[in-house]
């Protein structure tokens, strides 16, 4: 692997109060242009890992180093964009305003902002709706408002946390796809947090299977499934291979009946359609 | 493109029959409350004139209740010989007075922001001051009037004397739901919006223009709403220490002197006093409504 863009050693993180250890030595190396998942039981400590590489959440020991740098630096030069499973958007601005808040905090000038936000309206295929507010578009499109917030200022990497959770089926297999052209025409490396093990796979190059608390890397599954990839990719009998081998994966590091999440239900869909 | 279906449409014209409906509701069913509102005004006076009811030492008849037509009326007439119409006065004692108020309102809204912006930043300001801060509004202010005019006066310039402590009255009473709220508002912002701040290493006066405030917009306006007729009160009430003639408080004094005989005045008085105070409130809606923007039913 070239040069990787995210790079953690040994990373661990207890929360005292709790007495709780959410991960426990995390050794994984994420490649430029990567689509990296990261799947577990609930508090395997995924959503945790993801924040340490933001510097939201700062390891009790280990290194973290992102695009070269330290976590910190690395948030202060804003080398990542990150997208919560809530879109979290600003009620009083519209959408225009939303995405182009990074821009204004990095000092952009009006014209060069409006420039750029045309641009990702364009990408995130929501042309036209600059003027609307959050509370007049759907869940889906506000968390398209969200992504092209995160990828605003051209961020090399991209952090997810299950940002297509709290949509239905069908709007997430629609919002998988544009990602992945997204992902394409933006060349950023995703690092992507889900509950899902069809996404995971429909979505990435590698999917990094993590155990149940204290989390570990259980496996890391390579996704050889060809790019572009489309709805048909989910019919193929090389995808049901995959959901199939990280199951097993999941089962092996503890995946524990009562430890229900709520992606749950879809951990048995490609066993339904197999 | 297949996304526009679920958008939500464009904000209808002014003019359509729908939002012109809905405004004549509003006003049909004001006056049609103002009209049972005078309605029991004027059937409990008949009634009680009537039958000669007596509720302790209250007797209802023209002097405690002048017939409401009455009040109206005497406002378009002369308060003395040859002078002005009553109406006049009170118009130019209610701008006095309107003066005072709004300066002590503007001030009262400074103070409380700031001091609510202090407090929510400072968890040790907070358990210091607050206690004291809310002391402070349970004096009546009848006590307090009177030592803000003695401390107040010999520090203003001539030009400011003696309305200028009536301000200040009235900011007294308006600067403690602002900070209140202020303070919450503040506060209440989304764990998350704060990470997403933090990914963007915004600096903490960004974090407090950008995203605070605005988050605390809603509550301080509610705060406003309230601090707005009080401000009005508030100068009314500090206009006696003052001993000012020119405002609305020495109207009702006046007019409580001579009230044996003629007491349609003062009720008019009161009546332009309720006025001034819904205009205030009404002015703070209109306010709210340009400034604030957000989901229809997060308003109010």
């Amino acid at each position: 692997m070239s040069k990787p863009v995210v790079s953690l050693s040994g990373v661990t993180k207890s929360f005292e109060a709790a007495g709780v250890t959410a991960l426990q030595s995390i050794d994984l190396d994420v490649g430029p242009g990567e689509f990296v998942s990261l799947i577990g039981p609930s508090g395997c400590g995924k959503s945790t890992l993801l924040r340490v590489v933001g510097d939201l959440v700062e390891p009790t020991s280990g290194t973290v180093v992102v695009n070269g740098k330290s976590a910190r630096q690395a948030r202060r030069d804003g080398d990542y964009g990150i997208v919560f499973q809530d879109a979290v958007l600003y009620d009083w601005r519209t959408v225009s305003k939303n995405i182009g808040l990074p821009l204004e905090l990095l000092g952009w000038d009006k014209t060069r902002r409006a420039e750029r936000v045309e641009e990702l309206l364009r990408l995130v295929e929501l042309q036209g709706f600059g003027g609307h507010h959050p509370w007049q578009l759907s869940g889906g499109m506000q968390q398209r408002v969200a992504i092209a917030r995160a990828l605003s200022f051209s961020p090399a990497l991209l952090l997810m946390d299950e940002p297509f959770g709290a949509l239905d089926e069908m709007t997430r297999e629609r919002l998988n796809g544009e990602l992945l052209r997204i992902w394409e025409a933006s060349g950023s490396t995703v690092l992507f947090v889900t509950h899902s093990i069809a996404e995971a796979v429909f979505l990435s190059t590698r999917v990094v299977v993590m155990s149940r608390r204290p989390g570990r890397i259980a496996a890391i599954v390579d996704v050889d499934l060809p790019q572009p990839r489309t709805a048909d990719t989910r019919e193929e009998p090389r995808f049901f291979e995959l959901v199939t081998e990280v199951r097993d994966r999941l089962r092996e590091g503890g995946l524990d009946e009562d430890s229900t999440a709520p992606g749950e239900g879809e951990l048995l869909v490609g066993e339904e359609t197999a | 493109m297949a996304h526009a279906a679920s958008a939500a449409p464009a904000q209808p014209p002014l003019l359509d029959p729908k939002r012109v409906r809905s405004a004549a509701v509003s006003v049909c069913l004001f006056l049609a409350v103002l009209a049972v509102l005078w309605a029991l005004w004027e059937g409990f006076k008949a009634f009680g004139e009537a039958i000669d009811l007596r509720l302790g030492r209250f007797e209802p008849n023209d002097r405690t209740m002048p017939h409401l037509h009455e009040i109206v009326g005497t406002l378009f007439e002369p308060s003395r010989r040859n002078g002005p119409l009553l109406i006049d006065i009170l118009w130019d004692a209610a701008l006095f007075t309107a003066k005072e108020a709004a300066v002590g309102f503007a001030l009262g809204a400074v103070v409380g922001f700031a001091l609510g912006a202090a407090l929510a930043h400072s968890g040790l300001l907070q358990r210091g001051f607050l206690p004291y801060i809310i002391a402070s509004q349970t004096i009546p202010i009848l006590a307090v009037a009177p030592m803000v005019v003695v401390w107040v006066n010999p520090r203003l310039p001539p030009s400011l004397k003696d309305w200028g402590a009536v301000a200040v009255i009235a900011a007294y009473l308006t600067f403690f739901p602002v900070t209140i709220n202020t303070m919450r508002g503040l506060t209440s912002v989304d764990p998350r919006a704060l990470e997403l701040m933090r990914s963007y290493a915004a600096t903490n006066w960004k974090v407090l223009w950008k995203l605070r405030v605005p988050t605390a917009l809603p509550y301080i306006f509610a705060a406003l709403k309230i601090a707005a007729p009080a401000s009005v009160v508030g100068a009314i009430i500090g206009e006696l220490p003052a001993s000012i003639q020119n405002g609305l408080g020495g109207a009702i004094l006046n007019f409580n002197q001579y009230y044996v005989t003629a007491p349609e005045r003062l009720w008019a008085t009161n009546l332009i006093a309720a006025l001034l105070g819904i205009t205030f409130f009404l002015l703070v809606l209109v306010a709210e409504r340009l400034v604030v923007r957000r989901a229809p039913e997060h308003v109010g």
